[in-house]
């Protein structure tokens, strides 16, 4: 862990209240993109006291639905190129929608195309299974990882 | 016989519950579940830090779980690895070591415990006379283990080379020759030449021998082993060949080739491939499906090929860890492992 924040100065925007739901066709027992950018856009940041939603980290375009198929896919916007809390903020997200997602969705995290100059291997880890099991057991990583997904309820 | 004509099917036999989180690997008993008269035995182990004993009984052939091997591991145990014996079950863990229980029957007693990687444990597999243990790390490496007397054992040899976490080892199922594949989407090949304990890495198969364009989940060698499948999450299948009656007669090392890809079959990761001792590769997949295939014995000049024979959908309700053919002859029964939780006994049989 680097002493100083990796990103001292981050874009801040407002929360936004309400959104407002699409008129789109979803299953009655389907999954809304909606709902789902709910459950991860009040995550902490992991360096800064602000939501992924209010650093542009997460927004409504960043959760894809594929219904027929069951998968879900979240892309993230880091809030620098270099920013090595990528793989922090990913297990976050898979953290968080492990608790609010019905079991047999499969969700793939990766980085909005360009935004990460590790892009390839960032993606390779917030995908692969057993990575993920073993980080989430590390109990500092999952200290820092609750801080993150239960900082509403703190 | 050729399978393609069969009309088969994969039956669901039993579904084992028990365990409280994901199931990651099952292994049969090499001995009990071949012997007649002797109710086969299946290991399961978990990332509820446990390992399942289960056992078929020999009247109502209904099988039950006859032990749990707990309090011994502290995180995920990700895989276990029964000696060639029967007598003894390797389970590695997350905690970082691997486990030795010892079989007394109805209960078992972890004899030892080896301990030297750096993080977590990945797999663990025994040789053919089960006289070393290989084990595989996030750390990168792949360490030997010797059998000593009196349930000791000594590490042989610390084996690195992989960039990356390695995720199984596998020795090969007649010669000395030690298989690693990894996260750096290799598979790499270690021998000891002068049969010395000197182990060096002989052969890496990596994308310029056509080998896979992302992690390598597993290794199954078939029973001549002389031809091999692993798996990735590249969404392949390869199959690899070399000319065992040179590696046999041990003059020197005869190289794996690449022989052939199944690819289009899996859109999610391919976790787990076995090789059954008449010739079906099974294949346990993200996607919670089962697929098996055959050598479709149309002869090439561009090496063998392969036909799905079935594709069992909705094998299990998540992610399909582990599959395992039972080594017994002629009861083609295969053993599932889940995210879900669950272990399951199949049998491939022909459509009434």
């Amino acid at each position: 862990m680097t002493l100083g924040l990796i990103n001292a100065n981050p874009v801040v925007q407002a929360k936004k209240e309400g959104l407002v739901r699409r008129e789109d066709q979803y299953r009655d027992d389907g999954v809304d993109p909606l709902e789902m950018t709910k459950y991860v856009r009040d995550i902490r940041d992991p360096e800064h006291p602000y939501t992924l939603e209010q650093l542009r980290v997460v927004s409504e375009e960043s959760v894809t639905v594929d219904d027929k198929l069951d998968r879900i896919l979240i892309t993230f916007t880091p809030t620098i190129q270099h920013c090595s809390m990528a793989n922090i903020i990913g297990l976050c997200l898979r953290a968080k929608l492990k608790e609010c997602l019905q079991l047999h969705y499969k969700v793939d995290i990766r980085v909005s195309p360009g935004s990460h100059a590790d892009e390839v291997s960032v993606n390779k880890q917030l995908n692969d299974k057993e990575r993920v099991v073993a980080a989430l057991e590390n109990p500092n990583l999952r200290q820092l990882v609750d801080e993150c997904i239960y900082s509403d309820e703190i | 016989m050729d399978l393609m004509e069969k009309n088969l099917e994969l039956v669901e036999i039993q579904k084992l519950e028990g365990h409280t989180d994901r199931v990651w690997s099952v292994a049969w008993n090499p001995v009990s579940s071949q012997a007649d008269g002797v109710s086969p035995i299946l290991a399961s182990c978990s990332g509820d830090n446990t390992v399942r004993i289960w056992e078929q009984s020999s009247l109502s052939r209904s099988w039950t779980c006859k032990t749990v091997l707990e309090e011994t591991h502290t995180r995920t145990v990700r895989s276990c690895a029964w000696s060639p014996s029967g007598q003894l079950l390797a389970t590695a863990s997350f905690d970082g070591t691997t486990g030795i229980w010892k079989n007394y029957g109805s209960e078992f007693d972890c004899i030892s415990t080896l301990e030297g990687h750096e993080n977590e444990v990945k797999s663990v597999s025994w040789n053919a006379s089960g006289s070393h243990l290989a084990t595989c790390s996030r750390d990168k490496s792949v360490w030997i283990w010797e059998v000593l007397e009196g349930n000791e054992y000594d590490c042989a040899a610390v084996l690195t080379g992989h960039t990356q976490d390695v995720k199984m080892v596998q020795w090969h199922p007649t010669m000395d020759v030690l298989f690693s594949c990894s996260y750096d989407n290799t598979i790499k090949v270690w021998w000891s030449e002068d049969d010395d304990g000197e182990y060096q890495c002989v052969q890496t198969l990596g994308e310029s021998n056509n080998g896979h364009s992302s992690t390598v989940w597993s290794i199954s060698f078939n029973a001549a082993g002389d031809k091999m499948v692993t798996c990735s999450d590249d969404l392949t299948l390869k199959i690899w060949g070399t000319d065992i009656a040179r590696m046999q007669s041990g003059e020197d090392y005869a190289p794996w080739i690449h022989l052939c890809t199944l690819s289009g079959y899996h859109d999610r990761t391919i976790y787990s491939a076995h090789w059954s001792r008449d010739d079906i590769i099974a294949s346990g997949a993200g996607d919670n499906a089962i697929r098996l295939f055959v050598d479709s014995k149309v002869d090439s000049v561009d090496g063998p090929s392969y036909n799905l024979l079935l594709k069992k959908n909705k094998a299990h309700e998540n992610d399909v860890n582990s599959v395992q053919w039972s080594p017994g002859e002629g009861n083609r029964l295969l053993a599932s492992a889940s995210d879900d939780g669950m272990v399951k006994i199949w049998q491939l049989a022909t459509k009434p």
